[in-house]
């Protein structure tokens, strides 16, 4: 383009002003949000060094949390963080990635389309639109369960999960208590209603990241998997899922991040009992919920040992995210990743 | 004029209805109450964040130590703590006190066990296990009834003990009097403890308890109060009835108390303060049964009504 062109010419100085306010503004509240972070480790850090030094590394190891006894050590805590946030993991992927692929191949959309033909309204003004917008819709239902409270999920563990898996419960345990995931009876919360209910709390999670990562699977792989015959299945299989598997591991990683630190409604479904078993009717605890349990009434001196469990959760949580950024970056440094 | 106070939430509904009746009747002043519970109660009331506290495990005496100018204890109301259970088509359990320190030690195990039979003579009694449900957040109510049982059961005295978040040998954990509530609901078989108005407006099961005397009790506003007026009030006022040995008492039943400093800096705060406890202790009592709260027995409401006027 031709330098004295009348529409280009260089920025005023109000403009330059505002450009590099705008920058500095951008800048300041980033720095901001790395110094809250910081700020907030190192305050939780600070805090628990006095019952880092008394409790050491046994705090982490030992099974018995005893204020009468001033014993406080927290391994079925983490026991229960982690076996409850991968199990609700392992049942929250299949679903969410499967409810990802149902979304991104817009099988509501054919349905709807399909059944539209049948009255000969496919093309009509209004109804037309119907396919798309009943795809619009499904997302927006399994996006709104993100936007449900936690506590509302507990509540509706309690009186909806728990009563609904109660019989299954106390048959498989009746017939298969050899088995150690059926080891124990369900008394009522446990292992089990906490996991169902955290698996549809990662749901909306890793069904959106899912589904924007395999809707940017580029259309040409697709066409070209298509066109060496393969069936739609076997693209979405073979082709669709492992191109679009990075952002789909990333959505399950920050769902992974998302179920450790969940609170509320663990705290009211796990049944906060110290107690490590692999049993799934068990009751367990976990970190979140005995931060949650005991801070409002705690003394100074517990506020420290709490503070250790704080640190221990945040470690654990940072571990994750690291370890998932890690793969993450391994993995789509693939050629055909899905940075579309 | 502005009163800040926090402390245990056990009091809550009735704290709050004398200061909402207080605060329409004085139009000047303005009560807030948050119930951040008993331990944060104390804790904001030694650093003397709130103009008074509230405690259901009252204050230790070197906490009181730590306190400038001295601390005020007052009993102003009290309450019982119930056994709330989910037995289909059992509705009047008795239960001996062998058999419930039995259940929260976790060694009486089935419903049809021989020391809950013995006390229920003609009950239907299921052979299902007992679920039992206990507090998972730390709370005074919790301190109140393992008093209790380490009262009744050397076992109980020496592991759990007394502690008002202890390490329960047995049961599910809830959040809350709501929590164990819900989970006593939904689960059969289960068996918690919880407040008494709690369990009055929700209208649960509540098991006639076997006393010091032998005798098995209803948890009643007259039984409960039967309990506390065997307490004996020293000069601080800070007594507990762990085992009451009056024979037509309820046993599990205590006090709450509210924090006052005995030198306030400002004097005419200290006077609405005052003004607001002579209200509590005497038309304020007349609230206390609706919602579920023992009224305090004249000769100790007597005795704290003098001790108001410490607090300058």
């Amino acid at each position: 383009m031709p330098a004295d062109n009348q529409i280009s010419r260089p920025p005023s100085r109000i403009q330059t002003a505002t450009d590099t306010a705008f920058r500095a503004l951008c800048q300041g509240f980033a720095w901001l949000a790395l110094l809250i972070a910081v700020f907030i480790v190192l305050k939780i850090i600070i805090a628990a060094l006095p019952a880092v030094r008394q409790y050491g590394l046994g705090f982490l190891t030992g099974r018995l949390w005893d204020p009468h006894k001033k014993v406080y050590s927290i391994l079925p805590e983490i026991w229960g963080t982690l076996y409850s946030s991968v199990l609700a993991l392992i049942l929250g992927t299949a679903f969410g990635v499967a409810a990802a692929v149902f979304l991104a191949e817009g099988f509501v959309a054919d349905y709807v389309f399909a059944l539209l033909k049948i009255f000969k309204l496919q093309f009509h003004p209004f109804w037309g639109k119907l396919p798309k917008q009943m795809d619009n819709l499904l997302r927006n239902l399994i996006e709104l369960l993100a936007a449900i409270p936690s506590v509302v999920y507990g509540l509706w563990g309690l009186f909806v999960v728990i009563p609904l898996v109660r019989p299954a419960c106390h048959w498989l345990h009746a017939k298969m208590g050899w088995v150690p995931l059926f080891g124990t009876d369900l008394s009522g919360p446990g292992m089990l209603p906490a996991v169902i209910v955290l698996s549809i709390m990662s749901l909306p999670t890793i069904t959106a990241i899912g589904r924007g990562a395999l809707v940017g699977v580029p259309s040409r792989l697709r066409m070209a998997a298509y066109g060496l015959g393969a069936t739609r299945w076997e693209t979405i299989l073979a082709v669709t899922i492992p191109t679009a598997s990075p952002g789909i591991f990333g959505g399950v990683v920050l769902a992974f991040g998302r179920a450790l630190g969940e609170t509320m409604a663990l705290a009211m479904l796990v049944g906060n009992a110290n107690v490590i078993s692999a049993s799934l009717f068990s009751p367990a605890n976990t970190l979140a919920s005995l931060l949650a349990n005991a801070f409002p009434e705690a003394s100074p001196k517990d506020v420290g040992v709490l503070m250790y469990a704080a640190t221990a959760l945040l470690a654990i949580t940072l571990l994750v995210n690291a370890a998932g950024a890690y793969i993450l970056e391994r993995t789509s440094s693939d050629p055909e990743g899905s940075k579309a | 004029m502005r009163l800040q106070g926090a402390g245990a939430s056990f009091p809550f509904p009735i704290y709050s209805k004398w200061f909402k009746v207080y605060s329409v009747a004085h139009q000047n002043v303005q009560i807030d109450y948050q119930s951040v519970g008993s331990g944060a109660g104390v804790k904001n009331f030694i650093d003397k964040t709130v103009d008074f506290g509230a405690s259901d495990m009252a204050m230790k005496p070197e906490e009181i130590a730590r306190v400038q100018g001295g601390a005020q204890l007052l009993p102003l109301t009290a309450g019982n703590i119930v056994l709330t259970y989910n037995v289909p088509g059992l509705t009047d359990l008795k239960l001996s006190r062998e058999a419930y320190a039995g259940i929260f030690l976790g060694k009486v195990k089935k419903w049809n066990d021989p020391a809950i039979a013995k006390a229920n003579p003609g009950a239907k009694l299921p052979g299902s296990a007992i679920n039992v449900v206990v507090r998972a957040d730390a709370s005074g109510t919790t301190f109140v009834f393992t008093q209790h049982l380490s009262a009744i059961s050397k076992e109980f005295a020496a592991s759990p003990g007394t502690n008002d978040m202890p390490a329960w040998p047995v049961g599910t954990r809830s959040k809350g009097n709501e929590g164990v509530t819900a989970s006593v609901q939904t689960t059969p078989g289960a068996i918690g403890y919880i407040e008494f108005g709690y369990a009055m407006t929700q209208k649960m099961p509540m098991a006639q308890l076997e006393n010091k005397s032998g005798n098995f009790i209803a948890p009643s506003t007259a039984s409960g109060q039967a309990a506390i007026a065997s307490a004996n009030l020293p000069d601080n006022l800070i007594a507990w009835v762990p085992d009451p040995p009056v024979k037509d008492a309820y046993p599990i039943a205590t006090f709450t108390w509210l924090l006052c400093y005995k030198k306030n800096s400002d004097p005419k705060k200290a006077e609405v303060l005052r003004n607001l406890l002579l209200y509590c202790l005497t038309d304020g009592q007349k609230e206390s049964e609706a919602l579920g709260y023992l009224p305090l027995p004249d000769a100790v409401a007597t005795k704290v009504k003098a001790a108001v006027e410490n607090v300058q």
